[in-house]
């Protein structure tokens, strides 16, 4: 994994109306983010407040009315549909809020899925999935269908499934929302154990108090636009979260 | 290849839908085939037994005889032609006939009939006459007798032992009259025949009618009844053109035109039952659909090509109608051939009607190959053309939109 410091995302003046016809609603308005390697970034903000619909711009699943976006010095906004798809595949890792994984399969194909279709040899794949299942502590649970995974399980295979493929960086939209406190810590130590080790990049938005204080830095929306956006030292109380009350 | 995997694991996500799809695709085939080969075997009944009432597979006549049937269209009768006709493939049986109308009188009665002469035993393996028998004896070959129809008998009042007169017009304008005994009665189940008919060996008939030697016609009988135009064809290519070889189905259109009205109706009911199996696999295509709309957004989400899960989706119908449409017909042919063997008998007054035409009250099935491979492949195309349906979906699938709960 590349670990020199670089810039990720860099995102210009970005902004997402929906139903610019009926009822607009400014879901992104005029964004700047920029994102660096090695950063473990958390977005929070109301309900509301557009991080999903960043999320998705930043992860290419969404295009912007207005504004540039470049990932790794590609400008995703100009790639056609088929490319972007391709691109998504190979620079960035997906963790859903929840139903992450693909219920047929086993924990260890869901992992392995995302690598054949990057066209990976298969000892490359097994080597890999080896080291991500012992990253994220679940060796003993490889072939257990998802059914059989409690959520914070899922959500750590998600984690692996999206670091499978060697993504410039990892985007979660809420992916603690479903767990209780207990599996989101663990999830958080996954996630930060994985940054700090592996240099591995993350941009999650949450609600959670508890996750947030993980961060190190935290973006703050209001209303489609930044509100704040605070760098914080690891062992810093997270001051800035209890003014917001979330 | 691990596509594939994932495939045949999605196909048992959920059993039931896909073994209501497969069922749907089975019991379309069973119900296809059957009803198909129930239709052309009833119409092969049919018209064996139309044929070997009295009209023969192919007729052999002089060129024009049958737009007019008169003694002065008759042919000489050769050992060389009736060789000739034998000795083409697919030719089982020749009877030779000399036809015309008289009037045939008893003591009291005079009716219009119809006067054939017959080779009484070729005209047997051909019609099976002897069979129709009800009273007194069978014709030989130089017998004096007639045979008269039930019908006709009844209308003359008259009864084996009895005379008969025939009074008619004979070969070049010649008179014709001859005064014979009832040597039996036939019964037939078509009444046009029953009515009007009656029977002579044939060289009475053609001395009756100044005719000797000559002949209107030659009765065939086939191997194989489904050569039947190639055969006609081969015949008439080495008769030449002094002669018509002459297929039933030329001269019996009307017979044809039942059959294909019929078939329409038929076609009908088939529309009607592929229909109702499209939306059958539609319906559970749609359930897929919906069920899956998540996850294949995400898949697409986390960097899947539509062209790959397109794929995915079209090995999983594949799979799932290819077996449907191969146990339809595994099973299919059985139970057609069972329906061959011991044909659907009918009972009651329906079975008493065609008893009484002369047809036996059987629906026989057909078990020719191309009944099963033809409708194995349409249901299989039919069905491979509604799994377009969620891969037309696939292209326009959005995956924020589809995994937007
Ligand atoms: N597809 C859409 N069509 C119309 N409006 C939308 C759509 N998606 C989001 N919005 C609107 O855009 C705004 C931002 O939504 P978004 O989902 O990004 O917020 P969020 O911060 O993720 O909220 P939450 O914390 O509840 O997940 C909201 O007002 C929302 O109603
Ligand atoms: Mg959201």
């Amino acid at each position: 994994m590349n670990t020199s410091t670089s810039t990720v995302i860099d995102a210009h003046k970005v902004s997402r109306t929906f139903n610019p016809e009926t009822i607009p609603v400014l879901a992104v308005d005029d964004v700047h983010l920029h994102l660096e390697r090695g950063e473990f970034t958390a977005l929070v903000g109301p309900s509301g407040s557009g991080k999903t619909t960043l999320l998705n711009l930043l992860g290419g699943l969404d295009k912007p009315d207005k504004g540039i976006i470049h990932i790794n010095g590609v400008d995703i906004t100009k790639l056609p549909a088929n490319k972007l798809i391709d691109f998504r595949l190979h620079n960035i890792g997906f963790v859903f809020q929840s139903f992450n994984l693909i219920p047929v399969l086993t924990a260890k194909e869901n992992v392995e899925l995302i690598m054949q279709l990057q066209h990976r040899k298969k000892t490359e794949i097994a080597e890999r999935v080896k080291i991500l299942f012992h990253q994220i502590g679940l060796e003993d649970k490889v072939n257990t269908r998802p059914a059989q995974l409690s959520g914070g399980q899922q959500q750590r295979v998600a984690v692996a499934r999206a670091l499978a493929s060697k993504p410039q960086f990892v985007l979660a939209d809420e992916p603690t929302a479903n767990l209780d406190s207990k599996s989101a810590a663990n999830l958080l130590d996954v996630m930060a154990k994985l940054n700090v080790e592996e240099k591995i990049t993350f941009i999650f938005s949450t609600h959670d108090a508890r996750v947030i204080e993980r961060a190190r830095r935290v973006i703050t929306l209001v209303d489609g636009q930044i509100h704040s956006d605070t760098a914080r030292v690891e062992t810093n109380v997270p001051h800035e979260v209890d003014k917001l009350k979330l | 290849m691990w596509l594939l995997k994932f495939s045949w694991k999605n196909m048992w996500r959920n059993r039931n839908r896909t073994a209501i799809s497969m069922a749907a695709i089975f019991f379309a085939v069973i119900l296809a085939v059957l009803t198909s080969s129930l239709q052309e075997g009833v119409f092969d009944n049919l018209v064996k037994n139309v044929v070997s009432f009295y009209s023969g597979y192919i007729q052999v006549h002089k060129q024009g005889y049958w737009n007019e049937r008169i003694l002065d269209n008759t042919f000489e009768s050769t050992t060389l032609l009736e060789n000739k006709i034998l000795q083409q493939a697919n030719v089982k049986a020749v009877a030779p006939r000399v036809e015309s109308f008289a009037l045939a009188s008893s003591n009291e009665f005079t009716k219009g009939c119809m006067v054939v002469g017959i080779s009484p035993e070729s005209e047997n393996s051909i019609t099976n006459l002897s069979s129709k028998l009800v009273a007194g004896n069978y014709l030989n070959d130089n017998d004096l007798g007639v045979l008269v129809g039930q019908g006709l008998a009844k209308r003359l009042r008259i009864n084996i032992q009895d005379t008969i007169v025939l009074i008619g017009q004979g070969f070049h304008g010649a008179m014709a009259a001859g005064k014979y005994m009832v040597a039996g009665i036939l019964k037939f189940g078509s009444p046009d025949l029953n009515n009007q008919v009656l029977f002579l060996a044939l060289p009475t008939a053609q001395t009756l009618y100044s005719a000797e030697g000559m002949l209107t016609s030659y009765v065939l009988s086939l191997e194989n009844p489904s050569l039947l135009r190639e055969t006609a064809q081969h015949i008439q290519a080495t008769i030449g053109s002094n002669y018509e070889a002459m297929t039933w189905e030329e001269m019996m259109p009307e017979v044809i035109q039942h059959i294909n009205t019929d078939k329409g109706s038929m076609l009908i009911i088939q529309g009607i039952l592929y229909l109702l199996i499209c939306f059958g696999i539609l319906g559970t295509l749609l359930m897929m659909m919906v069920e899956r709309k998540y996850e294949m957004g995400m898949m697409v989400a986390i960097g899947m090509k539509k062209k790959t899960l397109m794929q995915l989706l079209m090995f999983e119908s594949i799979m799932t109608v290819f077996s449907g449409c191969i146990l339809g017909i595994i099973f299919s042919i059985p139970i057609v051939y069972y329906l061959y063997v011991y044909p659907i008998q009918f009972t009651g007054e329906f079975a008493k009607a065609y008893a009484d035409f002369g047809f036996e009250p059987i629906f026989p099935t057909s078990i020719e190959a191309s009944i099963f491979i033809k409708q194995g492949l349409i249901i299989l195309v039919l069905s491979l053309l509604l799994a377009l349906y969620p891969i037309v979906k696939v292209a326009r699938l959005n995956p924020v939109k589809a995994m937007k709960k």
